[in-house]
């Protein structure tokens, strides 16, 4: 039962990871770019239900004004920030990116101090109890919510018209705009999009651990970065494979004692062992050169 | 008594001394075309001529560094990419640019995409008008399919088709745009006669049904002499000659731009 126990919290933590990832591979996939300000995104989020609680506890209109404020963030940084090195050299938009990181982060610690908010009124309780098994509702209603998120993106990638607009900016930008493709307005999208899904993995997470500061989203951003790459940075469902088999890993070391201080140790060797095994990820694709 | 019947008909493309300079190199040097609608119009000219510079130009892809090119009497010259397309000018490429990860159905209905209204939100939440036009699209793309008879590939992803497809299946896309003009470059490289063959009947199919003006870059002299009505040559970026097909391959400025003196 404690095995059960443990995969079903990992798969539960996995979705958030996987919602993040998601987050990283797309924008990597379409602009082509490491947005390490990702993570950081859901610690905008965090706050912005801070300040929406202070207002009015109402939960879920704190996370309806997460998402609108973190999409426009996302929007925004991309605007101010990354459009104008389109076309510069990679490791130029990772420095910006990275800058960019420690510049939310910076700014929520001048705006909201350091202490750690409690955040309780996030907190779903409760636990599903079978016999000896039990389960807390927090779980099981991230993993719905998770399922939902990834059967959304799919359908919409795949069968939309800004799906496959997207799909074909992240293969060949110049073919697309001369379809008359708008290449900025699908780049402005997919931030967009990953900056939605960061504020509910802020929501999930707040929610099983009502404590918020600004480095709420480094470490989980790290480590859905992790994920992405783990599962093929660039690929959708990779991202989503990635995440949920990052969070199970974890969730089975930390369920052993003996193995628990050793888990993000072990969940970075996976990283490592794969980047050996499969530099391209789990569901990436090799890229061949064309002579 | 040929010119005054062409010029009874309305200009589509028509450049004015359309110059540009890489440098200290006049890539394209006063060029002027006057195209008229529902001419296939051929650009031919040495390696190096600054064809595939002319075409984007008139594509957006690079500035004029001077001159100016209407469609249809609209002024078209620095706009970018993406509105000279929503204006009426399509291409394809002289290396093929599909998208290799959709499948050929969905090439061609990214290419739709400007047509069919709807919007992000609608979409992700499924709205009617989503699937409206999703239906739309399938509709409209599998009628252009079936009109370069690529019906029976359409769920192959397009990197899996063979290649002479791939560039029909370029102009099927590019047709997909809704185009007044479709700019084809080099749509025989690399094929070979059958396929070529297959190919100039395409366009002259798809000239009959859509009424549509190609203007179209060549090496393959069969190819141009066999379907162009005028060409223009390019050498060194300034037009050598310009007129009727036959004329303009017999022109002596030509044959020694192309075979040395």
């Amino acid at each position: 039962m404690n095995v059960l126990s443990a995969i079903i919290n990992g798969l539960s933590a996995g979705g958030t990871y996987a919602m993040i990832a998601l987050g990283y591979t797309m924008v990597y996939g379409i602009a082509k770019m490491l947005n390490f300000a990702h993570g950081d995104i859901i610690m905008v989020g965090g706050y912005a239900m801070f300040v929406t609680l202070l207002l009015c506890r109402q939960p879920l209109l704190a996370l309806a004004v997460a998402v609108v404020f973190c999409v426009l963030i996302g929007i925004l940084i991309e605007r101010l920030a990354y459009k104008p090195l389109r076309g510069a050299s990679s490791l130029a938009v990772l420095i910006t990116a990275i800058g960019m990181s420690y510049l939310l982060q910076s700014l929520a610690q001048v705006i909201f101090k350091s202490a750690p908010k409690p955040m309780t009124a996030l907190q779903i309780g409760g636990m599903l109890t079978f016999g000896s098994f039990s389960v807390a509702y927090s779980t099981l209603i991230t993993l719905a919510a998770t399922v939902i998120v990834m059967v959304t993106l799919s359908l919409f990638i795949k069968y939309s018209k800004t799906g496959r607009a997207m799909i074909a900016v992240s293969e060949d930008k110049g073919a697309a705009l001369l379809m008359g493709i708008n290449v900025n307005k699908i780049i402005a999208i997919t931030f967009a999009i990953g900056s939605a899904l960061a504020a509910l993995a802020g929501y999930f997470m707040l929610a099983k651990a009502p404590s918020l500061s600004n480095t709420l989203g480094a470490m989980p951003g790290i480590k859905a970065f992790t994920a992405a790459v783990i599962g093929g940075i660039g690929s959708i469902p990779g991202a989503m494979l990635g995440g949920i088999l990052l969070g199970v890993v974890e969730s089975m070391c930390n369920s052993v004692p003996v193995i628990a201080p050793y888990t993000d140790a072990i969940e970075f060797s996976i990283l490592i062992l794969i980047l050996l095994v499969k530099p391209s990820g789990i569901l990436g694709k090799m890229r061949r050169e064309k002579v | 008594m040929e010119a005054s019947n062409q010029s009874a008909r309305p200009v589509v493309l028509r450049t004015e001394h359309l110059c540009i300079q890489f440098g200290g190199l006049r890539a394209v040097d006063d060029v002027n075309l006057e195209i008229y609608e529902g001419e296939l119009y051929g650009l031919i000219g040495p390696n190096g001529a600054g064809k595939t510079t002319v075409f984007n130009l008139l594509t957006g892809v690079y500035k004029p560094t001077s001159g100016r090119f209407f469609l249809c009497d609209k002024n078209l010259t620095g706009k970018s990419p993406i509105e000279v397309n929503r204006a009426g000018i399509a291409r394809t490429f002289q290396n093929i640019r599909l998208f290799n990860n959709l499948t050929v159905l969905e090439n061609v209905m990214v290419g739709l995409s400007n047509q069919i209204p709807c919007n992000v939100v609608e979409s992700v939440l499924r709205l009617p008008r989503h699937k409206k036009s999703e239906a739309e699209y399938q509709k409209r793309a599998m009628e252009l399919l079936e009109i370069f008879n690529l019906a029976e590939y359409k769920d192959y992803l397009a990197a899996n088709l063979p290649y002479g497809k791939q560039r029909k299946l370029e102009i099927a896309r590019a047709m997909a745009t809704g185009p007044k003009l479709l700019l084809l470059d080099e749509p025989a490289a690399g094929m070979n006669p059958n396929e070529t063959q297959e190919l100039m009947d395409d366009i002259t199919f798809i000239r009959k049904q859509f009424g549509i003006t190609i203007l179209l870059i060549e090496h393959d002299m069969r190819l141009v002499s066999g379907i162009c009505e005028r060409v223009t040559v390019l050498n060194f970026g300034t037009a050598l000659a310009s007129g009727k097909t036959s004329d303009v391959l017999n022109h002596p400025e030509v044959v020694k731009a192309y075979l040395g003196e």
